[in-house]
């Protein structure tokens, strides 16, 4: 019987390990999502750019998180503010120490950092939108460094590595506030010290800049959507027993909902407010949503789900219009879909039983500590290496002066002689 | 020897030189323009700032023709590009001075 029961124990850390590896996977497949999404609204000519951009963002994420940022994020001990440091990973679980435990250690923990690996991911993604078409970009990396190894471990070790956030009473199930807030922020503090678009704002106005590939943008807001049931479904952790299959299940059904209501409260504003439905505000309605469940996938039921969707699609319509008033240049939303609507999301838990107080502390925290240390950064950065690109090479388009070549070359309005692709005749 | 320049809305392409094969015109440079002239443009409208389009896509067309030519290609661009509806275009008809053949060498209008 005992035999019996090891085996039976294995088989459920190697499901729910199983669980997180592919849940992760979905979520890593969220970083193909932003980069669709981004490089369908900013324009042609800056197009490269952000492709390289996002896949490398992707790859120092992966890297600086191994290195130091999971162990700050998960340290063995920490004061509840600071946490412990120490570097690259370390051994997992062995059969015999999984049995022992009678199941309590469920999940291989090299698995574990796979799933949050992703994440970190997601929280710089947010921000290369937000910076698209003026900034350099070696130096926007140089500030993943910091974020994926300081800033992002920091505010997530006071929530999920067990801080102070977390004692306080703090919920926030998979990152509305950890994640999108966080990054949010990070992406208004870039672009405050940074700049908006040249052009962008002339004479009290505000000049559309259309961004080069819609399909492209809904390609990518689909995909997000996608892998968000991954970001929801895999942070229950477990998915081994009925009740948390059954839990699983609602998570996905309520993130699925939430962002359909995002869609449709986008949707409907744009054509109240605009007269016309426009497509890109949809695309950030759907996000908007899918971000404003993710504090709390599992406790409201569907009805209400689809409702804290529907308000984030709301919320994010009219974000957007306030921060083109404030001059804030975000190309394609992010700030809005991620910031406006995480603070939205963090505060929605109270409708299902979270604390109303404990979720303002913990997203002025987040607020507070990511604000300030990014700004700190971004100012570094720019003060030793600058930040923006000069005015012509952002008239030439940042692809050209960043990858050195273009994204649609046969279509190039900037180059004089076109690539000989032409057949003999 | 007369150079007839034509701007036409761009669905009319194919019909206008269609028509125009069909009257003996063997040539025709055609290029993808943007103007307008009193039809304006109209407004569109992206993230809740709106901004006037006002160059149209049109098609440039240019015919060299023989004098004797010059009459029946008008008429024939007029009858095959008109819709009735403001933005058609127009032609301009210019002296050429000379023409010749890039692969014969040859001159004037039979060159054209």
């Amino acid at each position: 019987m005992e035999a019996l029961e090891g085996k039976v124990i294995e088989l459920a850390y190697a499901l729910d390990t199983f669980y997180f590896l592919v849940m992760g996977a979905f979520v890593m497949w969220m970083a193909a999502g932003f980069t669709m999404l981004e490089s369908g609204l900013v324009r042609a000519k800056n197009t490269a750019e952000i492709l390289t951009k996002n896949i490398s963002l992707y790859s120092i994420s992966v890297i600086m998180y191994m290195i130091v940022g999971y162990n700050l994020m998960y340290p063995g001990g920490g004061t509840g503010v600071i946490p412990d440091l120490t570097f690259f990973l370390g051994e997992d679980n062995t059969a015999e120490a999984v049995i022992a435990s009678g199941g309590d250690v469920y999940y291989s923990g090299i698995s574990d950092h796979f799933f949050q690996v992703v994440f970190v991911a997601t929280a710089c993604s947010i921000i290369s939108g937000a910076v698209a078409e003026r900034m350099k970009l070696w130096p926007f990396l140089l500030f993943c460094v910091v974020m994926t190894s300081i800033i992002y471990p920091v505010q997530g070790y006071w929530k999920w590595g067990g801080g102070f956030l977390d004692e306080a009473g703090f919920s926030d199930f998979a990152g509305s506030g950890v994640v999108h807030l966080c990054g949010a922020v990070a992406a208004l503090a870039g672009v405050l010290v940074l700049g908006a678009r040249s052009g962008k704002y002339v004479d009290g106005k505000v000049n559309a800049m259309p961004g080069a590939n819609l399909p492209l943008a809904t390609l990518g807001t689909f995909i997000l959507w996608l892998g968000w049931f991954g970001f929801n479904g895999g942070s229950e952790l477990i998915i081994s027993n009925v009740a948390e299959a059954n839990a699983v299940s609602m998570i996905f059904v309520n993130t699925n909902l939430a962002a359909a209501g995002g869609v449709m409260g986008a949707l409907i504003l744009s054509k109240v407010l605009f007269g016309k439905s426009d497509l890109t505000m949809a695309l950030n309605g759907a996000i908007g949503g899918l971000v404003s469940i993710t504090a709390e996938p599992l406790a409201p039921t569907p009805g209400l789900a689809l409702i804290i969707g529907f308000i984030g699609g709301i919320i994010v319509v009219m974000s957007i219009v306030m921060l083109d008033k404030m001059k804030i240049d975000d190309p394609v939303g992010a700030i809005s879909a991620h910031g406006t609507c995480g603070l939205w999301g963090l505060l929605a838990v109270a409708l299902t039983g979270g604390s109303l107080g404990a979720q303002v502390y913990g997203a002025f925290m987040i607020i507070l500590w990511t604000f300030i240390t990014s700004y700190i950064f971004w100012s570094l950065i720019k003060m030793f290496f600058g930040l923006r690109v000069t005015e012509d090479e952002e008239t030439e388009g940042v692809d050209i002066s960043e990858c050195g070549l273009e994204a649609y070359p046969e279509f190039s309005k900037a180059s004089g002689v076109k690539p000989s692709v032409y057949p003999e005749q | 020897m007369k150079l007839v320049i034509a701007i036409i809305k761009p669905f009319k392409l194919d019909e206008v030189r269609e028509a125009l094969s069909g009257i003996g015109v063997q040539g025709i440079t055609a290029t993808e323009v943007k103007g307008f002239g009193r039809q304006k443009g109209h407004t569109e409208l992206y993230r809740g700032a709106e901004y006037v389009v006002d160059f149209l896509p049109k098609f440039k067309l240019e015919i060299a023709v023989d004098d004797s030519l010059v009459d029946k290609t008008i008429e024939t661009i007029l009858s095959s590009a008109s819709t009735g509806k403001i933005g058609d275009g127009k032609i301009f008809v210019l002296d050429i001075q000379e023409a010749i053949r890039v692969r014969t060498g040859e001159k004037g209008p039979e060159a054209l």
